[in-house]
């Protein structure tokens, strides 16, 4: 009697778990596409703004490459290119900020000089930290058309360490971490640079299940 | 019939108010209400969640156990909190983008359960849906409410970026109440949201007990 009592129940659970299932792989189905469109949306669109339009004619994200950056973690260069030749590139770059790390995407033209930087996610101080992002100021502007060589390398630090870039009033630790993620992406493109220039060069340096999962 | 419906409202508003009088559903009470848009947004998505939950309950409430129902119960927020969030990201992205994160924690949020065990588990379908409906509006009103006063203090704007998430008709509710650089930045930050609940939770009882109300709801006094 209380073995049916408990069958009854199990199957009762069942149902709903197997009617609920039902429900949610059809609006899976039904999403999966929009929500595909939408992620590619937002990443032409964080790499719009550091690689202009005008000097590319190709798509971001198809010529993009894997390859692994200082810290050894890997990361999709998108590569920009005109009539066949390269004119720019694009990649995450990471700093370390007040509250954990900080992401952002960083273009630079063929020549390695920078064609912006955004800060794509990061969890500073509201009112402090968050001057980096281009909505709350034009900080982050100043390092248009800068390279490696421009300032030199030794400038390429905040006022007060020593540097040529201003720290917020308030917050020093979050334009150090900034400064850093940029030179680091910098000097990564002078190691790196006939790598990532190199057209014929196969879609990925790794291999290929890590890349597909990078791009998911 | 109507005085039923009424009692549902009233107490899904004012009286037994899922943030002021319960004190349920704190997570999103303090994380979300930086600003009064997200305030708004995240209680209208729990909301959505809510009604759907407990319409769907109040509907098959026969067929539900004493014995599995806390199980089914938990099975039919997290459905509904995952089609909230799979339509919302393809949508109604840019809300998604705001809230994404927090979504998922509708599942965590005892509001919602407590509503299914209290009011839709022992009532049919329609009093069910207009108890999740109310509360989550109640809910939403909280949120916005903290989210106003944590937003015109710490940044001195009210429903900044609300056309960001609700589409550029809403660019007229964006306002700026105070120059630039003026907020109190704690406000803004965690400590504002526990200060901001509770000086609301007094206002709340301070005009029930004006009201002449006598003031029973175990929720606050447990907490107390």
């Amino acid at each position: 009697m209380k073995k049916q009592l408990t069958l009854g129940h199990g199957l009762i659970l069942g149902a709903f778990c197997l009617g609920f299932g039902i429900v949610l792989a059809a609006t899976d189905f039904a999403t999966k596409e929009d929500i595909a469109t939408r992620a590619l949306e937002d990443r032409l669109n964080s790499l719009g703004q550091v690689i202009p339009d005008s000097i590319h004619d190709n798509n971001l994200v198809e010529g993009a490459i894997i390859m692994k950056n200082q810290r050894d973690k890997e990361i999709t260069v998108y590569r920009a290119t005109k009539d066949g030749k390269a004119t720019g590139f694009a990649y995450e770059v990471y700093g370390t900020g007040y509250a954990g790390q900080m992401k952002l995407m960083l273009g630079l033209d063929a020549q390695g000089k920078i064609l912006g930087v955004r800060v794509l996610a990061h969890k500073e101080t509201p009112g402090l930290g968050d001057k980096m992002e281009v909505k709350k100021s034009d900080w982050i502007l100043r390092f248009d058309g800068l390279s490696l060589g421009n300032p030199p390398v030794e400038k390429w630090k905040v006022k007060k360490d020593g540097g040529q870039f201003d720290q917020f009033t308030g917050a020093t630790i979050t334009p150090r971490g900034v400064v850093d993620a940029i030179r680091s992406g910098l000097e990564l493109f002078a190691a790196h640079q006939d790598q990532m220039m190199d057209m014929n060069a196969p879609k990925q340096l790794t291999n290929g299940a890590e890349a597909k999962k990078e791009g998911h | 019939m109507t005085t039923q419906y009424k009692t549902i409202a009233k107490d899904g508003l004012w009286e037994n108010n899922g943030v002021f009088a319960m004190l349920l559903g704190m997570c999103p009470a303090m994380a979300m209400t930086g600003t009064a848009t997200n305030g708004l947004g995240m209680g209208l998505a729990t909301a959505a969640v809510m009604a759907a939950s407990s319409m769907l309950v109040g509907m098959f409430r026969n067929q539900i156990t004493q014995e599995v129902r806390i199980p089914v119960f938990i099975l039919v927020v997290a459905s509904m909190t995952t089609l909230v969030d799979l339509s919302m990201n393809a949508w109604m992205h840019e809300l998604y983008k705001v809230l994404g994160m927090f979504i998922p924690l509708i599942v965590s949020n005892c509001l919602p359960l407590a509503r299914l065990e209290a009011f839709a588990g022992k009532n049919s379908t329609l009093p069910s849906l207009a108890d999740g409906l109310f509360m989550g509006i109640g809910f939403t009103i909280a949120l916005t409410m903290i989210g106003a006063v944590r937003e015109i203090v710490g940044s001195g704007t009210l429903f900044a970026d609300a056309s960001l998430l609700f589409g550029p008709a809403f660019k007229a509710m964006e306002m700026r109440l105070l120059p630039e650089d003026t907020g109190i930045l704690m406000m803004i930050l965690p400590p504002g949201g526990f200060l901001t609940l509770g000086l609301l939770v007094v206002g709340k009882r301070i005009l029930d007990v004006r009201a002449g109300k006598e003031i029973q709801m175990g929720g606050a006094h447990s907490a107390a």
